[in-house]
């Protein structure tokens, strides 16, 4: 059972949050001028790195998304900090 | 000859007799016994059959490695399945079933399956059962094969509790090496755990003995017990750490008497791994006969239970530690034998013979060692003689499960013979046994060293014990066992290596070995060491398998815990329930919520008591609990920007005080939920998702709202659980909300149309009130503060019993929405639903700005013209059509053009009504179709969705 940092709530175990995405993935549109391709892209294919991700999580207990690095091999947790303009 | 008991050794009471039953047959012991010294003092050697073959086998070992002592236990009239005999204490009363015995017990004659065991090599079942499919035979193997039996009818007393710790340092292990660390980290000032599965801490020193700081060692253990408790840390006793998971995080499960067991889920910040070493056996023809024993087992039943293991003993061995058990058998009267492989060997007293560079090759006897032939010595090659039972110690195997469990890599070494922990490789730092370090003085040293003790360790005498290695000979005639639970032989193992089986892996799933409740304890070793010598590998080379949880069987009832039943996905509950019971309201699951599903006596036709409710409320007026509509407000200047882009029906352009039907998508264009939307402000706005579905689309809005809106304009706040809906549906409605007494314009059309909602204030405070149905007929959704739900109840149970209505379940509302084509999404949609599949194909054709899922709805698979369609279905005659059937074609090839989504008894056409999604459905209105449903087949018509008042006139009436 790993631990994940809420940048607002500190550690808390991991069922308590849900993946939500790679981080720095950016919603392709307006939509008419978006490929199949690109789209397809966009919704199914993720780096899913060996080593070090960086990734959006959402701590659903208190509903606040935000982004967190770690280490997919010795599941380490390397950061997590508050999306931009948030206060963490 | 077998066991005995010593007058005077251990710490048994033997004033108080204990009785129990093995197979039927009464036995007895002393308070104070394991089930295994119990067993072993009264004699008894058979203690039950091997698991392929059905050869006797008699106990081995004294704790977790233990891998034939296993017996089906019922105490109390509960049965727990597969209980090793060395870890249970014995009660009175206990009634003990032996395991594969197929109902013959011990005493079962020599088996046939065994005469046959030529015929059965490794990979037998899988290389000969593939005739004619696997799972023609499954059924009749797994009756032979595995272990006890569960008795389908025991349940548990009460259930394990989880406890949730933390500590500073885990100790895991309270033999020497533990405790020296235990008290090095209290002394600190560190909350200490020290875990241990044995029912008081000491570990070898229980049996074996010694001085330590020139007392004797019980003055340690007091002193570590008093340091570990005054630290604020604590000792749990009869505990195994069955885990190591990540971050820290290790599973134990505690076993208590007179109380349920608790599983216990530790995090600490330093770990320290003190779980000894299993001693190894030693690999001879027959090595698997009752008799056969870890030497250090007989030492530790005659030491704490005064349980002798026989009467004539060789003790069989490579290194010095079986020593200390040959001198303490002797003293207690047995004849002993030593025969040590090694050329130097500790000197022995006087009676005990001691023959060097002799090593056992085969045992005799048909139920139990009778005589032995050994090789070597000073008699020479094949010298036998007469001997109830033989000890042995092929080595020690380092305890290393958990730190491999986190992750951590093996070292060999050659001087002890063993894998022992590579240090940082794990969190866990190993000491004493665990990580080779054998004897007491060493390890007493290197616990409190490695805890980073103050001042010099725990001082006592004993050296370091010589090991030298052995190996399986593979050469030798007879049958040498390698796991005795899993029944593997050497030549099984052999085999393996000859059809190519030869990563450790593979030898493991090819024959099974290690794979037993044991987890190879005894065997892995072994299996590694034949593997390595018949490959001409060493044993890095070899490699090991993959160490996983659990180190010990854990009963599923303890992981599980108090989440069964009920408690295993809570429901939730309505306000009203209590009320709704009282009235006789049988309660059912719907998507997580516990609801009325019909109401009437016990005994009741449920199918006709929802078509009487569903009746009564089209004709005048029924009253349902809709508390679980969700109640998510969006609040804020940005409200609307984000309900349009979240829903695929823009909602900025309702007006405040109305209300819209709206679905939301997820972004591959599929309908996620449905629900209405209402607008009380320009800033405010309320969605009510489908009752199972709140969670899910409050975290959609979430999304959007943190991750493309600026989060200070807009706050999302779920209200569902505060707030009791009732809803009154039918022509009666009206005159329902007038004789309850609510405010008088609610029944003013002009002032609250349908899709129209108000908030206003009666009796007791605040009240909701919308014109939304759900059932086709005029409808009022009333909403109140959960506290003022009963008031509200009452009003309206009384106002509608004077207008001749009633409460009505779920079944009779899932009845009136049928008709009317209203889906439910999950049960008329599915994985691919989009949108415009269900007819709503306005904003995907229309709208210009972004919104969730837009862009999936115009790739080539959402444009197909063969897509799924909703659409009704009529028959002829009055059975319904069954949920789930296909549609297929009248003419032609039979192939499935979709499948019945919904289906019933319509309360207002007075006929079966079905939904049902069928490729491109809506171009096929008035076609005929086939129903197939388990081969029989029914004519339909496909219609719109919406049998009955498809104009609406209803909702106004």
């Amino acid at each position: 059972m790993q631990l994940f940092p809420c940048p607002f709530c500190g550690l808390r175990e991991e069922t308590e949050f849900h993946f939500a995405a790679e981080a720095g993935k950016v919603r392709p549109e307006p939509a008419p001028g978006v490929s199949d391709a690109r789209w397809a892209a966009y919704l199914y294919l993720n780096d899913a790195p060996k080593g070090v991700a960086r990734e959006i999580w959402v701590h659903r207990t208190c509903g606040e998304f935000f982004i967190m690095e770690r280490d997919t091999v010795t599941r380490e947790v390397i950061s997590s900090s508050a999306l931009p303009g948030r206060a963490g | 000859m077998s066991g005995w008991r010593h007058p005077t050794a251990g710490h048994v009471d033997r004033t108080r007799p204990v009785r129990f039953f093995l197979d039927g047959r009464p036995l007895e012991g002393f308070a104070g016994d394991t089930l295994a010294s119990a067993l072993l003092a009264s004699g008894e050697r058979v203690l039950g059959r091997s698991f392929k073959y059905r050869r006797p086998r008699g106990l081995w070992g004294m704790g977790g490695e233990e891998p034939n002592a296993l017996f089906d236990v019922t105490e109390n009239g509960h049965t727990t399945p597969n209980v090793r005999a060395t870890s249970l204490p014995l009660r009175e009363g206990m009634a003990l079933r032996s395991v594969n015995t197929a109902g013959g017990g011990t005493a079962l004659a020599p088996s046939l399956i065994d005469l046959a065991q030529r015929f059965l090599p490794a990979g037998f079942y899988y290389k000969t059962f593939m005739a004619g499919g696997w799972m023609r035979w499954e059924p009749m193997i797994r009756r032979m094969a595995g272990l006890g039996r569960l008795d389908p009818g025991t349940v548990p007393v009460a259930d394990a509790p989880a406890v949730n710790i933390r500590c500073d340092v885990l100790v895991i292990g309270g033999g020497p090496a533990g405790l020296a660390a235990a008290r090095a980290k209290a002394r600190q000032g560190a909350a200490v755990w020290l875990v241990d599965e044995a029912p008081e801490i000491g570990g070898s020193l229980r049996w074996r003995g010694g001085q330590i700081e020139g007392a004797d060692w019980h003055a340690f253990q007091r002193d570590v017990a008093e340091t570990v408790a005054s630290a604020g840390g604590r000792v749990l006793p009869d505990t195994s750490v069955w885990g190591a998971f990540d971050h820290g995080l290790y599973a134990a499960w505690e076993r208590r008497s007179g109380h349920p067991d608790r599983h216990w889920r530790l995090r600490a910040r330093d770990v320290v791994l003190a779980t000894g070493a299993i001693e190894r056996p030693l690999w001879f023809a027959n090595n698997d006969l009752p008799g056969v024993m870890s030497a250090e087992a007989a030492l530790h039943h005659l030491s704490l239970f005064g349980a002798v293991a026989g009467r004539r003993v060789v003790v069989a061995t490579t290194n010095d530690s079986a020593y200390f058990a040959a001198e303490a058998l002797a003293a207690a009267g047995c004849r002993v034998t030593i025969a040590d492989t090694r050329q130097n060997g500790p000197t022995v007293s006087d009676g005990v013979a001691h023959l060097l560079g002799a090593s056992l090759q085969r045992a005799h006897g048909s139920r139990s060692v009778g005589r032995v032939t050994l090789n070597g010595g000073p008699d020479g090659a094949g010298a036998e003689f007469d001997a109830d039972t033989i000890l042995v110690s092929g080595g020690w195997t380092p305890s290393v499960h958990l730190h491999c469990q986190a992750g951590g890599k093996l070292d060999w070494r050659t001087d002890i013979d063993a894998l022992v922990p590579r240090a940082g490789t794990s969190p866990l730092k190993a000491v004493g046994a665990a990580a080779g370090t054998f004897g007491l003085a060493a390890s007493l040293q290197e616990g409190h060293r490695v805890a980073g003790g103050d001042g010099p360790a725990p001082r006592a005498e004993g050296a370091t014990w010589h090991i030298a290695p052995v190996r399986p000979d593979p050469t030798l005639t007879g049958r040498q066992w390698v796991d005795l639970q899993n029944d593997v032989t050497v030549k099984d193992v052999a085999l393996a290596a000859r059809e190519g089986y030869r990563s450790v892996e593979h030898l493991k799933r090819y024959t099974t070995l290690g794979m037993a409740t044991d987890q190879g304890r005894t065997s892995n070793f072994a299996g590694l060491a034949a593997m390595a010598a018949l490959t001409g590998r060493t044993i890095p080379e070899t490699g090991t398998t993959t160490y996983r949880p659990p180190f010990a069987p854990v009963p599923l009832g303890v992981i599980g815990g108090t989440r069964r039943g009920e408690r295993f996905a809570p429901l939730k509950r309505l306000p009203l329930e209590a009320a709704h019971r009282s009235q006789g309201a049988l309660m059912r699951e719907y998507g997580w919520w516990l609801r009325p599903a019909v109401y009437g006596e016990d005994g009741l036709d449920e199918n006709a008591a929802a078509d009487d409710e569903a009746r009564v409320a089209r004709e005048r007026v029924g009253l349902y609990d809709a508390s679980p509509l969700g109640k998510i407000e969006v609040l804020g200047p940005g409200a609307a920007e984000l309900m349009d882009f979240c829903g695929y029906i823009r909602m900025s352009t309702l007006a405040p005080g109305r209300a819209r039907y709206g679905l939301m998508l997820n972004e591959t264009g599929v309908v996620h939920d449905d629900g209405v939307v209402l607008r009380l402000a320009e800033d405010r706005f309320i969605l009510s998702a489908s009752s199972s579905h709140v969670a899910s689309v409050r975290l959609i809005l979430e999304e959007a709202r943190q991750d493309r809106f600026d989060p200070s304009r807009v706050v999302l706040h779920d209200v569902t659980d505060g707030w009791v809906t009732l809803t009154v549906t039918g022509p009666r409605a009206g005159a329902v909300l007038a004789s309850a007494g609510l405010p008088e314009a609610l029944c003013d059309d002009a002032a609250l149309p349908h899709m129209g909602v108000v908030e206003t204030r009666w009796a007791h405070g605040r009240l909701r009130v919308t014109r939304v149905s759900f059932t086709g007929d005029r409808s009022y959704e009333l909403s109140v503060p959960a506290r003022h739900g009963r008031a509200l109840h009452a009003v309206l149970d009384g106002a509608v019993t004077a207008e001749g209505g009633r409460w009505i379940g779920l079944e009779a509302v899932l009845r009136l929405r049928a008709e009317k084509g209203y889906i439910l999404i999950g049960k008329d949609t599915d994985g691919i639903t989009m949108p415009h599949d269900l007819g709503w194909t306005r904003p995907r054709e229309k709208r210009s700005d972004e919104f969730f899922g837009r862009r999936a709805l115009f790739t080539p698979e959402a444009s197909r013209p063969d897509r799924r369609q909703l659409v009704g279905l009529s028959v002829e005659g009055a059975e319904a059509l069954p949920v789930g059937a296909h549609v297929v074609p009248t003419e032609g090839a039979r192939r499935s053009l979709g499948f019945v989504t919904s289906s019933g008894h319509g309360p207002g056409v007075g006929r079966p009504v079905a939904l049902a999604m069928i490729e491109g459905g809506r171009g096929l209105m008035g076609a005929r179709v086939d129903v197939f449903h388990l081969g029989a087949v029914v004519p339909a018509r496909i219609e719109a969705p919406c049998a009955f008042d498809p104009a609406g006139k209803r909702l106004h009436a």
